[in-house]
């Protein structure tokens, strides 16, 4: 076990920019127990060649799926959470975010660029499961804004790739209310017409499901995603029975109408292209813009 | 090859062919002239039973198990430039309603219509081509994407009709379909339909609002189907016949009626005698149409549209 773990931190550490792999380091897939070097995983984007199964990646890697020759400018790169309750369990929430920010080489649970996918101009926000399960605070919902705010003065669609637990609880009502602020400026983005892609990955619940996960013009899914609101173990311990195969998976939230296609990590990039040109002109010419 | 009862002696006449074909290959023998004979006869007497079709013998092409769906026209009219989109974002994802983005050459489409299944299997998966609430919800969320970001609709209809279930009618089976119609009549992109095999009742006209009502040669569209008419009204099973000619579902008699826009005329021997020939027949139509829709003050589109459906009726004024 503990080779095990020392493997999955071996991957899972080096999310910030330029992935340097090291040499001799192994992936062990936990569907099918298939075991590659972590050369050749990055090689399939994370997702295992014997049975399809997609690891958690983070926004570093889909900032490199997605945009084109893997360029790109962040938007607030810098933004921290200010902790305004000052909030404490059995830790304090700012050595909790310390603690966080030090083990993810990241700021906070989201980050937003512009650049061009597909040579469509795009700006795309994802989000960092291994920043405190992704959750979501003030930054969070404050990048998101700031997202759509770019895609607008761009005239641009905006795409949203969520990674979450749900709302962060040590910002209390700052965070549920992030639901509400991402949810009002998405409106903005639909009153101007221009595209909004949601990416729902493993897992995304909670508040963020409940917000703007939901809210594409399209919503895609991943493969096999958890995608829930409540969680799978609150669900069973209320209503007391045992929840149906594949309950809250991809699979599961398309055949409930949720969902309008799930896309394996290998198309997603083609898929979003023909999904934007369906619904977007781009500009002519760049001075039009700005 | 699936004929119909009526189709018979064009069978025979394939079968014969066929023989003469092999007769060709496996000897020496010339069958040349009776292979050119044979084609010939084989076009005379197709051209021969479909130019004589009674509305009954209509129905039954409009249902011909070789006939391609919609899927297939999709398919061919944007050559593969289509991605499907799921769900009515409440309750279920209706197998027997389809629709997505398309590219009919460099135009983005919205693609919305019933599907019905190739076979047993999937004719199950597909409940027949009969949509249930959820099925229409997903085809307005779908129109309303592409009046959001300004692509035409084309709808594509062939159903025996809306779902008749118990939970059809939990979900409102009927206030479905109604806000469809209410919603279509005010969408402010270009709507063509086209019906493409049946066209029964409120499941047909649940997407069937448009500026263009166009229906393929060899397809009925009626307030009802002339077997439930017939046990209906007649009160048994055996008077189809007299039920179709009655209901005036051809193409030409609702034409005639003023209840839709146009015929599109179909291959010799039907849609299903030559694919290829009715999906660049379909594209072509859509083409023409658009290049003339889309030029159009929305208002004045909606404003067209309206005025269409508002004078159809007929009555004695007092
Ligand atoms: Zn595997």
């Amino acid at each position: 076990m503990g080779w095990f773990k020392r493997i999955q931190e071996g991957i899972t550490t080096k999310s910030t920019e330029k992935k340097e792999i090291p040499e001799g380091a192994w992936y062990k897939c936990p569907g099918c127990k298939n075991v590659v070097t972590s050369q050749e995983f990055a090689g399939t984007l994370n997702v295992c060649a014997t049975c399809g199964h997609h690891e958690r990646i983070g926004s570093a890697e889909y900032f490199e799926v997605l945009f084109d020759g893997g360029k790109f400018r962040e938007v607030a790169a810098k933004m921290v959470s200010a902790d305004p309750l000052e909030f404490k369990d059995t830790t304090d929430y700012k050595s909790r975010l310390e603690k966080a920010q030090k083990k993810t080489e990241l700021e906070d649970a989201i980050r937003t660029a512009s650049g061009e996918l597909d040579g469509l101009p795009v700006v795309i926000s994802a989000m960092d499961f291994s920043f405190i399960g992704g959750s979501m605070g003030s930054v969070v919902g404050e990048k998101i804004a700031r997202g759509i705010d770019l895609a607008l003065k761009k005239q641009c669609p905006y795409i949203c790739i969520s990674k979450s637990g749900g709302a962060r609880m040590m910002e209390a009502g700052l965070s549920l209310m992030q639901m509400a602020k991402t949810s009002a400026r998405l409106s903005l983005l639909a009153q101007a017409r221009l595209p909004y892609i949601s990416v729902l990955t493993d897992p995304t619940t909670g508040g963020v499901t409940a917000s703007f996960a939901m809210l594409g013009d399209l919503n895609i899914a991943e493969p096999n995603a958890l995608i829930g609101f409540a969680g799978p173990r609150v669900v069973r311990e209320t209503i007391g029975k045992d929840l149906p195969e594949g309950f809250q998976r991809s699979e599961f939230l398309l055949e409930h109408g949720f969902l309008d296609a799930i896309v394996e990590r290998k198309d997603l990039k083609s898929k979003i292209a023909f999904y934007l040109r369906a619904m977007y002109d781009a500009p002519m010419g760049e001075e039009k813009v700005g | 090859m699936n004929y119909l009862e009526f189709e018979e002696p064009i069978k025979q006449l394939r079968e014969q062919l066929q023989k003469a074909q092999e007769l060709q290959d496996q000897s020496d023998v010339d069958m040349h002239s009776t292979v050119a004979d044979l084609e010939g006869k084989i076009a005379e007497v197709t051209k021969k039973i479909y130019s004589e079709l009674t509305p009954w013998q209509r129905v039954q092409v409009s249902r011909h198990p070789d006939r391609p769906y919609t899927l297939s026209y999709i398919e061919a009219i944007t050559g593969g430039r289509f991605e499907e989109l799921h769900g009515d974002r409440t309750v279920k994802d209706d197998k027997a309603m389809v629709g997505g983005w398309g590219f009919v050459d460099d135009q983005a489409v919205m693609f919305i219509g019933q599907q019905k299944g190739v076979n047993t299997k999937m004719r199950q998966y597909r409940n027949f081509g009969m949509a249930n609430p959820e099925g229409y919800r997903k085809a307005l969320r779908l129109m309303k994407l592409a009046e959001k970001f300004n692509r035409p609709i084309v709808t594509l209809i062939d159903t025996p009709g809306a779902f008749p279930g118990l939970e059809a009618e939990e979900r409102g089976q009927g206030e479905a379909i109604a806000r469809n119609l209410i919603e279509m009549c005010q969408l402010k992109v270009p709507v063509i339909c086209i019906i493409i095999g049946e066209g029964a009742s409120g499941g047909a006209l649940g997407i069937g609002i448009g500026d263009r009502v166009l229906m393929l040669e060899n397809t009925w569209y009626s307030v009802i189907s002339p077997e439930s008419c017939s046990s209906i009204l007649w009160r048994n099973w055996d008077h189809k016949k007299e039920a179709a000619e009655a209901l005036h579902l051809t193409g030409e008699n609702m034409l005639e009626l003023k209840l839709i826009d146009g015929i599109i005329p179909e291959p010799l021997g039907g849609a299903h005698a030559n694919r290829e020939a009715i999906y660049a027949t379909v594209k072509a139509t859509i083409q023409e149409q658009l290049s003339k829709l889309m030029p159009m003050d929305p208002a004045k589109r909606i404003d067209a549209r309206i005025k269409k459906f508002s004078s159809m009726g007929v009555v004695h004024s007092a």
